[in-house]
């Protein structure tokens, strides 16, 4: 087991966001991580990498390779981002720098953890370039983030969360802000990988079909707490809790199949802005 | 008469220095009264600038938009008479104004229609929020409440024609079903018809009566929700519903679609979709084909019967 969450809470300024959430994480295995908003996906992913918005408090455990990382010191964790344990991040238009080289995004955190050279690095960076299969890797690397498409540029960011082979990535809706032609190439780009490199991956989406598609196991989250966890096919054909079931039926599939009007009305789809002090949420409308 | 019809439109968007980019290359489209009409594609085709220019947002370099059989006129300085079509934007954070209160913004489309009787909290009633949210700003509200408040903006001028461009695409997962069927309830009920403007096919399929797809400024192929989806004839549209995974859990990938969108400054020789295309023939490259409803020489219409 790479990567171990146990019991992990999370309160932010009196309100639990997570209720003690059990995860893990295996070498090769693609664990998604499936939830309406609100449900604490995205924070179960940060509090892995120590990025836990301010004032935010986590008890439980999160272990990797026997090492502790809610209590290491900020020091010792910042060796672990980046390099061990990577994040791509939802929007690949706001998390590359756009006033960097791509180039330089590449290899600026494998020379900090890996020591190498310049030299060395930029023969790397070509590679992982290559490697996600961005076409003329060497004149890309001296390009800038707004001189690529939007499924280039999450190609992009999968290259940098990978540049210090991390033994854990954490994908945060990776295919979200993309078409579902690009889509489709960055869901096999990521499988391919995985299975390649021996990547403990937990993927956070919300879509089903994604999940579908390239997780081995499926956790389903709600209200901060994991309500189901399995094999993939287990969870998506045959749903042992009942929120599960209702994710599954309202999508617009099975809604056609079961039924017409009612589905489309989510029972799932709350709209709650939870979390967020300071805004109305729809659920205390109705 | 439909009322909505655009004949032939090309719009092109000229910046100094670059070469002249035609986003929108002879799209002819119309829209009925109580009709709901999804417009798909990837980003970059053009979907956003025809839902513009039939605002008069753009303007337009050839062709013809008419509404109810009057020429949609540029939006400019004066004051419009055009208030039949109305926009839902994209994104409710930037669309609502964050300093006036949303009754306010709301009441501004009754007073273009110098509807006096009608008042704010009755159109939020509408669109399923409380009467009394007319007095905050937006600044209190979720994106998906957002939304809804910018609907009823919309719906506050009485269009006959609701467009909306992309107006899901910047909600949280769980809202965009609401949302998009709260638009198509809205304007199926007052009877105006209904532009949907997304790249996402799954909601589209949920509201659209018909479907139109777009790639590289063209519409290849239109047809009702239901046939399109059940027999996509164009290889783009086939491309486009096969990339949608499926929720079955037997781990499919997605089929991908080969190469990238090509630059719509040069675009290529003969058929649009030529170099990505799996059934490319001789004369997809030479000619490019000019007839619907399915843009491609697999269906050209004389030959249909013997294809």
């Amino acid at each position: 087991m790479t990567l171990a969450i146990t019991d992990l809470k999370v309160t932010i300024g009196g309100k639990d966001i997570l209720r003690g959430v059990d995860l893990s994480l295996q070498e090769g295995r693609v664990h998604g991580l499936a939830g309406e908003s609100g449900s604490g996906k995205t924070m179960t992913g940060l509090a892995v990498l120590g990025l836990l918005p301010h004032g935010a408090r986590a008890t439980g455990s999160i272990a990797l390779g026997g090492r502790e990382l809610l209590t290491l010191a900020n020091k010792e964790l910042n060796q672990v981002r980046g390099g061990e344990v990577a994040m791509v991040f939802q929007d690949p238009a706001t998390s590359l720098h756009p006033m960097l080289t791509i180039g330089r995004q590449l290899t600026e955190h494998m020379r900090h953890h890996l020591g190498v050279g310049k030299k060395e690095a930029r023969a790397r960076a070509v590679e992982l370039l290559g490697k996600v299969r961005i076409p003329g890797a060497q004149e890309a690397y001296g390009r800038f983030p707004h001189q690529f498409s939007g499924g280039m540029r999450q190609r992009i960011a999968i290259a940098i969360a990978l540049a210090c082979s991390p033994k854990v990535l954490i994908a945060d809706e990776p295919t979200t802000a993309l078409d579902v032609t690009v889509q489709a190439g960055v869901l096999r780009l990521l499988r391919g990988l995985c299975d390649e490199l021996g990547l403990a991956v937990l993927l956070v989406t919300h879509d089903l079909g994604v999940m579908s598609a390239v997780a081995d196991e499926v956790s389903v989250m709600k209200d901060g707490l994991v309500v189901e966890s399995g094999p993939r096919g287990q969870v998506l054909r045959e749903p042992a809790h009942p929120y599960t079931r209702s994710l599954l039926a309202s999508l617009p599939d099975t809604a056609t199949t079961t039924d017409t009007a009612t589905t489309t009305d989510l029972p799932a789809a709350t709209d709650t802005a939870a979390g967020l002090p300071g805004t109305v949420t729809d659920e205390g409308v109705r | 008469m439909s009322l909505l019809s655009v004949d032939d439109l090309v719009i092109e968007h000229r910046s100094p220095g670059r070469p002249v980019v035609r986003a929108v290359a002879g799209v002819s489209l119309e829209v009925n009264a109580g009709e709901v009409v999804g417009l798909v594609g990837e980003s970059g085709c053009g979907k956003s600038t025809l839902a513009r220019a039939v605002c008069g947002l753009n303007p337009v370099t050839a062709g013809r938009i008419a509404f109810d059989g009057e020429p949609v006129t540029p939006l400019g300085l004066r004051r419009r008479k055009l208030t039949g079509i109305q926009m839902v934007f994209q994104d409710p954070y930037a669309s609502l104004n964050p300093r006036r209160r949303v009754g306010d913004q709301i009441a501004d489309g009754l007073r273009t229609v110098g509807d006096t009787t009608t008042r704010p909290a009755d159109l939020l009633e509408r669109v399923g929020l409380p009467r009394d949210f007319a007095g905050r700003h937006p600044h209190e509200f979720s994106g998906g409440q957002r939304q809804r408040i910018a609907i009823a903006r919309a719906l506050a001028a009485r269009p006959r024609l609701l467009i909306g461009d992309e107006p899901i695409s910047a909600l949280d997962a769980s809202a965009q079903a609401q949302v998009a069927t709260l638009m198509r309830d809205l304007a199926v009920d007052s009877g105006a018809g209904l532009l949907f403007i997304s790249h996402d096919l799954s909601v589209v399929r949920l509201i659209a009566d018909r479907i139109a797809v777009m790639y590289l400024g063209r519409i290849v192929e239109v047809g009702d929700t239901a046939e399109v989806w059940a027999d996509p004839r164009h290889p783009y549209t086939r491309a486009l519903l096969g990339a949608i995974p499926k929720p079955d859990g037997l781990g499919v990938l997605p089929a991908e679609l080969p190469g990238d969108v090509p630059d719509p400054a040069d675009p290529p020789q003969g058929c649009r979709f030529n170099p990505r295309c799996p059934h490319v023939m001789d004369v997809c490259r030479v000619e490019e084909p000019e007839f619907g409803p399915v843009a491609c020489w697999l269906h050209e219409p004389s030959r249909a019967g013997t294809a």
